[in-house]
């Protein structure tokens, strides 16, 4: 090899490496598919915020749905919970599961900020939030007409993420179940 | 008001960036002479309005200016001043902001202490400087504003700091450590002025090597920071985890290791030019291969901060520009035949190739480490993660094996030695060494053959420098005189070579003696654990200014005399409601104890409570405050400084003789 052509080889190197830097910007680490994905919405039956019946769920599938993981304490929620309003507005119906919290303080938290789920889940004990892989609020769950779990979205759903990921498959549920 | 100020401060230093990035250098290129004098001046002003937009986004978080983005996500009126302070580097953006004002403070410490340089040289280094602002500037300014505000809908509050990181060690652990690896891109801009002006002698390597020293010696010292702040704060007594931000920062350490022993050669024996200019460039490209790693989430990691496609995919494109163009370069300019300087094989210049060899395996090393994972995925192979067993077997006998040739090195001669007179200079140290491996060990719980040869070689390159210093030393009419022969380089090469030998002796004393147990304990319960005894007291509700805690009272005792009473924390934060474990450490030369809260388990006031014996621990981390000395102490030698006043008389664009 020409002795001025060994010295082009830390450039090829390096442009091997930006290659696979940024494939890797399209890949997300953090990705771990959920073993939910495309399995029915497990069972349950839980009471529902604020009233004395239980809740089970064959009462809430039946049109395509997403269902948050909400808390007082958690704080991402309270960021979260106006842009649901709009999307309650729109018509969107949201459930909501109120994931290790107590009942006095989710009320208060509903009457201060407004409530824009159709009806609250109460999982006290977290045992829905475990049979959903739940990592931690807020994380919301597109469920289609038949009660499958289509998609799952780990922290806050604002303007961005609904644009562009959970609109989008919403339609197509939509689209899908319409006859 | 304030945030807009500093918005407007940080545009006008984008503009100031790119005249300075432009002007000086066709300046050098058409010897204007008028144009390369304004360079300094750039360089100043640079520094002036990036400070002013520092402080006002410092002053937005000190007055809970909950408006602005950042503040509202990051602070809360709650958090006490000092991390408020603290909180504007603990984002993304704010963060970002440090980067920039560290580079402009470097880039101004270039222009104020370079009157030796000779103007073309002073005006390229500056002007390679300002291309690195103008990327970062604008990086800041389109992809991670620090100023959005958030009108309306401000909020009453922020959402707090993440409680991980309100900590006293995490206030100057970042600073430091971009000190260090932003430092880099001074030797980087030293390197690729070179390569333009085509004159790659030793000179370079001088103007070069003080920066570089004192860029290393703020990287070790940072990242000795970060380890100890992970060994009590995250509640586990780990100290080192090999995760992908970690190594972010050892890389261009490990590199800028090679670096500084490679500018050594070139400025001594004007050896390995091009291959000292493309450690310097390699070094600085993996501080920014870092900042990648960090802020665009192609890896996953404890700490890498809010992750965006766009960020990502903007630092990976200024990546490939200074990497790529500065690689081109390097390829076109460089010298390609190598240099007629000849040495001998035993010579002081086959140990620093030696040395190069060693930390450029290592560096590889931890680079295909931390990329595997990405690599294997980008392929289509499924996702893997390479954790400390990779690390450590392949590290540990690099070390070992460097350990061994560290110990020549200082009293080895340039150009020809012999392996006779080695012999003779260290046959008695070498012997010493042996009878302290074999018997130092014996002080431990057990004897231990790892101990065995951490002490052996610890032993065989303190005792060859003391030897070596001795030498110096001894002859003077007084020690004191005696000790005034050793330069501040040499006392800097002594500090640091010293620092290693403890550090190597920590990290293997407390990875193999180190004794921990899970319990379970009630208040009133005891636990004994390497010969001191536990006692769990009482628990008792606190009180801080953002958050409530349960505490427990554990007083330690050993042989029946009292030793401590410990008080770790189980913290909840009351902004963000999150849990945090908050550590108790007795702290000692030779050994730490050290407690952790677990979670409760049932309703009776039982805790998991983790208990730890920890021997030498702080050993490593002296070791590296050793190294760290060292570096600054290098960087204070008088041939750096005498220069000055001959540069001074002498025309601008003069080169000076070595």
């Amino acid at each position: 090899m020409a002795p001025r052509a060994k010295l082009f080889i830390p450039l090829v190197l390096f442009a091997v490496l930006a290659l696979f830097l940024l494939r890797g910007l399209e890949l997300d680490p953090k990705d771990l598919p959920s073993a939910l994905i495309d399995q029915p919405l497990p069972q349950f039956e839980l009471p529902s915020l604020g009233t004395q019946s239980l809740v089970s769920r064959d009462q809430v599938i039946g049109e395509v749905a997403l269902f948050n993981i909400w808390a007082t304490w958690c704080v991402s929620c309270r960021v979260e919970h106006p842009y649901l309003h709009q999307l309650a507005e729109r018509g969107v119906p949201i459930y909501g599961i109120n994931y290790k919290d107590d009942d006095s303080d989710a009320l208060r938290w509903l009457e201060e900020l407004g409530n824009p789920y159709r009806l609250n889940i109460v999982d006290a004990e977290g045992e829905l939030g475990l049979d959903l892989g739940v990592y931690g609020a807020p994380e919301t769950y597109l469920v289609d007409a038949g009660g499958v779990i289509r998609y799952r979205h780990v922290g806050v759903v604002g303007e961005r993420v609904w644009q562009n990921i959970l609109q989008p498959l919403y339609q197509e549920l939509l689209a899908e179940s319409a006859p | 008001m304030i945030p807009e100020v500093g918005h407007f401060a940080l545009i006008t230093a984008m503009c100031l960036a790119v005249i300075l990035a432009v002007l000086p250098m066709w300046g050098a290129w058409t010897r204007n002479t008028v144009a390369m004098g304004l360079a300094p001046s750039l360089a100043i002003g640079l520094l002036v309005f990036v400070g002013i937009s520092f402080a006002c986004l410092t002053t937005s978080f000190l007055q809970d200016d909950f408006s602005v983005k950042v503040v509202a996500s990051n602070s809360n009126s709650l958090l006490p001043p000092m991390y408020k302070f603290s909180a504007v580097w603990g984002n993304h953006e704010g963060s970002l902001l440090l980067w920039v004002l560290i580079l402009s403070l470097w880039t101004a410490a270039v222009a104020l202490l370079s009157p030796q340089l000779p103007l073309q040289v002073l005006s390229r280094v500056l002007s390679v400087m300002g291309v690195i602002g103008v990327g970062f500037l604008s990086f800041s300014l389109f992809t991670s504003n620090p100023f959005e505000r958030l009108l309306p809908g401000a909020p009453l509050d922020g959402s707090d700091l993440n409680p991980l990181l309100q900590d006293p060690g995490l206030i100057i652990h970042p600073p430091l450590l971009y000190m260090g690896y932003v430092g880099f891109s001074v030797a980087f801009a030293f390197a690729i002025a070179a390569l333009l002006g085509g004159r790659l002698d030793a000179s370079w390597a001088r103007w070069s090597r003080p920066w570089t020293n004192v860029a290393w010696a703020f990287l070790s010292l940072g990242i000795m920071l970060g380890s100890w702040w992970a060994y009590y704060e995250l509640g586990w007594g780990g100290w080192w985890f090999w995760d992908p931000v970690e190594n972010a920062s050892f890389m261009p350490w490990l590199a800028g290791t090679a670096l500084i022993h490679s500018l050594a050669a070139t400025e001594k024996r004007g050896l390995f030019k091009s291959w000292t200019v493309l450690l310097a460039i390699f070094t600085f490209s993996l501080s920014l291969l870092g900042t990648f790693i960090v802020r665009s989430g192609v890896l996953t990691s404890v700490h890498a901060f809010a992750t965006d496609p766009a960020r990502g995919l903007f630092i990976l494109m200024f990546l490939a520009l200074v990497v790529g163009g500065s690689l081109t370069l390097y390829a076109l300019r460089a010298p390609a035949v190598s240099s007629r300087v000849s040495f001998a094989w035993v010579s002081r210049e086959s140990l620093l190739l030696f040395n190069n060899v060693v930390f450029l395996a290592a560096t590889l090393t931890v680079l295909f480490g931390t990329l595997f994972p990405l690599v294997m995925d980008a392929l289509g192979q499924g996702k893997y993660s390479v954790g400390p067993p990779y690390f450590n077997a392949v590290f540990v006998p690099l070390m070992a094996l460097l350990a061994t040739f560290m110990g020549l090195g200082p009293v080895s001669r340039f150009k020809s030695d012999s392996v006779s007179r080695w012999r003779k200079e260290l046959l008695i140290p070498g012997l010493v060494a042996v009878v302290c491996g074999l018997s130092l060990p014996l002080l431990g719980a057990e004897y231990n053959l790892w101990v065995a040869l951490a002490a052996l070689l610890s032993a065989w390159l303190v005792l060859g420098l003391g030897r070596d210093a001795w030498y110096r030393v001894r002859g003077a009419a007084s020690l004191s005189r005696g000790l005034r022969r050793l330069t501040p380089s040499y006392c800097g090469m002594l500090l640091a070579h010293l620092g290693f030998a403890a550090c190597v002796l920590g990290v293997v004393a407390t990875s193999q003696y180190s004794v921990e147990r899970d319990l379970k304990m009630s208040p009133g319960d005891t636990e004994s654990l390497a010969g001191y005894t536990f006692e769990f007291i009482e628990l008792v509700p606190v009180r801080g200014p953002n958050f409530v805690a349960d505490e427990a009272r554990i007083r330690i005792t050993r042989d029946g005399a009292p030793v401590t009473v410990l008080a770790p924390q189980k913290r909840r934060y009351l902004a963000s409601g999150s849990m945090m474990t908050e550590a108790a450490i007795d702290p000692g030369l030779f050994r730490d104890l050290y407690v952790a809260m677990g979670e409760p388990i049932g309703s009776e006031g039982a805790w998991a409570i983790r208990l730890h014996y920890k021997p030498m621990v702080r050993w490593m981390w002296l070791g590296a405050i050793l190294m760290g000395l060292g570096g600054f102490s290098t960087a204070l030698d008088k041939r750096y400084r005498r220069q000055r006043q001959p540069a001074l008389e002498s025309a601008p664009g003069a080169v000076h003789g070595t």
